[in-house]
């Protein structure tokens, strides 16, 4: 019965959104107040609907309702409650409806906290959020139902994926999904905003919230999502440049553009057509995110989909959506007026010039993910566009934008001083030469590229500390001054210090990691050691244990470092039993920054192990740096101006003049 | 089996079935350690057939083993790189190599990078030389620079200034 009500739900909210497609957006066109008033409760009617049919399907996965075909495929009895829940998402069907779930809670906090919205903007985006809604309940509705029963139920479901059994699963696709799903604010607000045919600096002062909060969850879901491959997958590598990836890079990239453009129109009225533009672009890489995972279409040998409808279904709704905003783009772009000028050393210029990188780099990551498709269906040739293809193209793309990225908040609008910007950071160029100059000391000249890579490290994170240090005159002006400099400095500049900072320890991270890693593989038996760096591991034998649905051999470690036990670590090899699948669990270990990984291969009769040990150094600081620079993001969004439903016009305006 | 964040989400739709154990076994290993860095290098650029967008030296699948035995006695017969890939392209096709060759049918793709750089850069030069740079400032009028001096007199600040500039 409750599986037949959020089925009804469900059909209900899409009745709901198709009233919240029309009735707001002819209200507003014709003028009609009372018609376009009717956003704001059907946004919140889908909220509270799309809400009730996915707490049915949770319940069904709670009691575990064998009947409902969804819980029997991914579902078992014995499975631990948080994969029980995780587990509603970790499916076709389940996915897409938090997408929606989600997509719903968008559009009813824009109804809620859009108050200071001008009534007609309003209705335009909660009527694009609507049409959004409608495209994918009915999807959902059509081709990938929840909650078709099946009849005879059976007795048990065939359990999760076991290499979904894991924390990841409750955080990773939520976050990402926040993350896709929150760009289509900015779209919604571009499509409202050529519908309307005006936009300023107002809009651009609406719009930065929520892309800055899109762009958070983006960050961290990515982050996260890295960190569980590193973990879960028992090879130590934490980026590998898969199509599935890429998908969700791209809008990330996008997002990261749009914040910084934002930033242009909002203060000089600059750079308007462009950040629209951005705005729709981000929204349709998402859905292209989206489609490449949900049809299939990028593997031949596993389909994920194994219906081809839903693949045509959700290529036609990405068509309707990219190609009717960018044609709507180009009919109304012209009517946009053109705002502020600037000389191309500005800050405008250094926030132009990140867009040109990021823009470079997010061109390069799609055709290089869609290559091999466009040129198999045109020719039937088949090619391979793999990591090689993107670290040979897509890092040096990054180089000279990291390098500009300390420039940028030293630059004054309009017209900037690129030699003062750059006297301001001679410290920051001073400590990025030391690095290299004592690395060169260290290691010889041998990794001469590496140690660039931790010299522009150390030119990010300086660079960005130079930065605040020179607004709250730092050790120029007594402390307790430099102190209330600080306290008055506005969020949104903390928080572009925090986050650039936050880019300089990925960098680090990801340099020292890949270029100082060291590796041993090696079969032991117990009793034997193995050296790595400055580690010795012994193998002290074997222990059989098991868990709720699960059976393992951990092999156990001692880790001596100098001739002392610094740690035990028990990588094993688990078999989930309803599945009789095994996977291998990677043991990690932190010192300091740094992690030793310990996987296990196979395993011979004779009791010898294979065991795959790498040390990492700082490899740490790739996650962090993600963390630090979500927390830029969230520094940024508590800035008063920005907060989403910050008061009236008049109030911001005052604000911003201050600055 | 390795992949990521997205990898991870092909697999939660597919329900595919993970693999465990790791690529490079210790009995593949060349004796010596220069050949055996140069068959790493090399393996990290070659596709697991079978395995989905994986290189042979993550892919723990039979083929990606056959593959690297195969690759190894390449390299200990004494083929250059170039060969080895010469080699394995003649029999599985471009489709192997996870880096793909200039040719009238990639030149696109390995132009992208700096084709979308330069348009790019070529279309911001243009608009901001349409619309031109800021014209210099006239300086003050006699009126002006009195009333400044009126409001300054009027605005001493309370507290620091915290701009940039």
């Amino acid at each position: 019965m409750i599986v037949e009500l959020g089925h009804f739900a469900l059909a209900l909210a899409f009745a709901v959104a198709l009233v919240q497609s029309v009735v707001p957006v002819v209200g507003a066109v014709r003028n009609e107040a009372r018609l376009a008033a009717i956003g704001r409760p059907a946004a919140l009617a889908q909220l509270l609907l799309v809400a009730t049919s996915f707490a049915a399907l949770t319940q069904a996965y709670l009691v575990s309702d064998f009947s409902v075909l969804n819980v029997v495929e991914n579902s078992h009895s014995s499975k631990p409650l948080i994969f029980k829940i995780a587990g509603v998402w970790g499916n076709h069907e389940g996915s897409m409806l938090l997408w929606v779930l989600i997509l719903a809670l968008f559009g009813a906090l824009v109804a809620l906290f859009g108050r200071n919205l001008p009534d007609k903007t309003r209705a335009l985006v909660i009527g694009v959020q609507g049409w959004i809604g409608a495209a994918f309940l009915g999807f959902i509705l059509w081709t990938s139902n929840p909650f078709a029963r099946l009849s005879p139920a059976p007795f048990e479901g065939n359990d999760l994926n076991p290499v979904l059994q894991d924390i990841g699963l409750a955080i990773h696709p939520p976050l990402l999904y926040l993350g896709y799903v929150g760009c289509s604010i900015a779209f919604s607000f571009a499509v409202a905003a050529l519908i309307e045919g005006r936009i300023d600096a107002a809009w651009a002062r609406f719009v930065r919230p929520w892309t800055l909060a899109a762009w958070v969850f983006l960050t961290l879901g990515i982050a996260m999502g890295s960190y569980w491959a590193y973990y879960e997958l028992g090879w130590g590598g934490w980026w590998f440049w898969d199509p599935v990836e890429n998908a969700s890079l791209m809008p990330w990239l996008a997002a990261t553009a749009l914040i910084h453009s934002a930033v242009v129109m909002e203060k000089r009225e600059a750079l308007k057509i462009w950040t629209v533009l951005l705005a729709i672009l981000a929204f349709s890489l998402s859905l292209l995110g989206t489609f490449l995972v949900r049809s299939g279409v990028l593997t031949s040998v596993h389909a994920f989909a194994s219906d081809p409808t839903r693949g045509v279904v959700i290529l036609v709704i990405l068509c309707v959506f990219i190609g009717g905003s960018l044609a709507l783009f180009a009919a109304r772009a012209g009517t946009l007026s053109a705002g502020g000028i600037f000389a191309p050393i500005s800050r405008e210029g250094a926030l132009v010039l990140n867009n040109l990188f990021l823009s470079a780099a997010c061109a390069t990551v799609f055709v290089g993910t869609l290559y091999p498709l466009a040129l198999e269906a045109l020719t039937g040739e088949k090619i391979s566009v793999g990591a090689p293809f993107f670290d040979l193209t897509f890092g040096p793309l990054m180089v000279p934008l990291l390098i500009a990225v300390p420039f940028g908040p030293l630059l004054a609008w309009k017209r900037g001083d690129l030699y003062a910007a750059l006297e301001r950071l001679y410290v920051a160029l001073g400590a990025a030469i030391a690095v290299v100059v004592v690395g060169l000391a260290l290691t010889g000249t041998g990794r001469v590229l590496a140690l660039l890579g931790l010299g522009l490290g150390t030119w990010l994170i300086v660079g960005a500390l130079s930065e605040t240090a020179a607004r709250i005159k730092l050790f120029r002006a007594p402390v307790q001054d430099s102190l209330a400099r600080l306290k008055g400095l506005p969020r949104a500049a903390l928080g572009t210090t925090i986050a650039h900072l936050g880019i300089g320890l990925t960098v680090l991270g990801i340099v020292a990691s890949t270029a100082f890693e060291e590796e041993a593989i090696a079969a032991v038996k117990p009793g034997e050691t193995v050296a790595i760096g400055a580690y010795q591991l012994t193998l002290d034998g074997y222990l059989p244990r098991s868990g709720a649905n699960f059976t393992e051999t951990a092999a156990r470690f001692s880790v001596r470092r100098g001739g002392t036990v610094v740690a035990v670590m028990e990588p094993a090899k688990r078999v989930y039993t309803v599945r009789a699948m095994p996977t291998t669990e990677a043991a990690i270990e932190t010192f300091g920054l740094t992690q030793l990984y310990v996987s296990l291969g196979d395993a011979a009769t004779d009791g010898t192990i294979t065991a795959r040990i790498h040390v990492k150094p700082l490899v740490t600081l790739i996650w962090l740096g993600a963390l630090v620079m979500a927390a830029g993001g969230v520094a940024s969004l508590s800035d008063r101006r920005l907060r989403v439903g910050a008061p009236k016009p008049a109030r911001p305006r005052a604000l911003a003049a201050a600055e | 089996m390795r992949a990521l964040s997205g990898r991870l989400l092909a697999l939660l739709f597919a329900g595919l079935v993970a693999l465990p154990a790791f690529a490079v076994e210790p009995d593949e290993k060349l004796a010596d350690p220069a050949a055996e860095a140069r068959a790493r290098t090399l393996s990290e650029e070659l596709r697991c057939l079978v395995c989905q967008n994986q290189s042979i030296d993550e892919s723990d699948a039979a083929l990606a083993r056959d593959l690297r035995i195969l690759l190894r006695e390449r390299i200990a017969a004494g083929d250059s790189d170039e060969a080895v890939r010469d080699f394995l392209v003649d029999r599985y096709g471009e489709f192997i190599l996870l880096k793909p060759r200039l040719s009238a049918h990639t030149v696109l793709l390995w132009a992208t990078p700096i084709g979308a750089l330069l348009l790019g850069a070529a279309i911001a030069f243009g608009v901001m030389r349409r619309r031109g740079a800021p014209a210099a400032t006239a300086p003050l009028s006699e009126a002006e620079r009195a009333a400044l001096a009126r409001l300054e007199a009027a605005d001493a600040p309370a507290e620091p200034p915290t701009r940039a500039r």
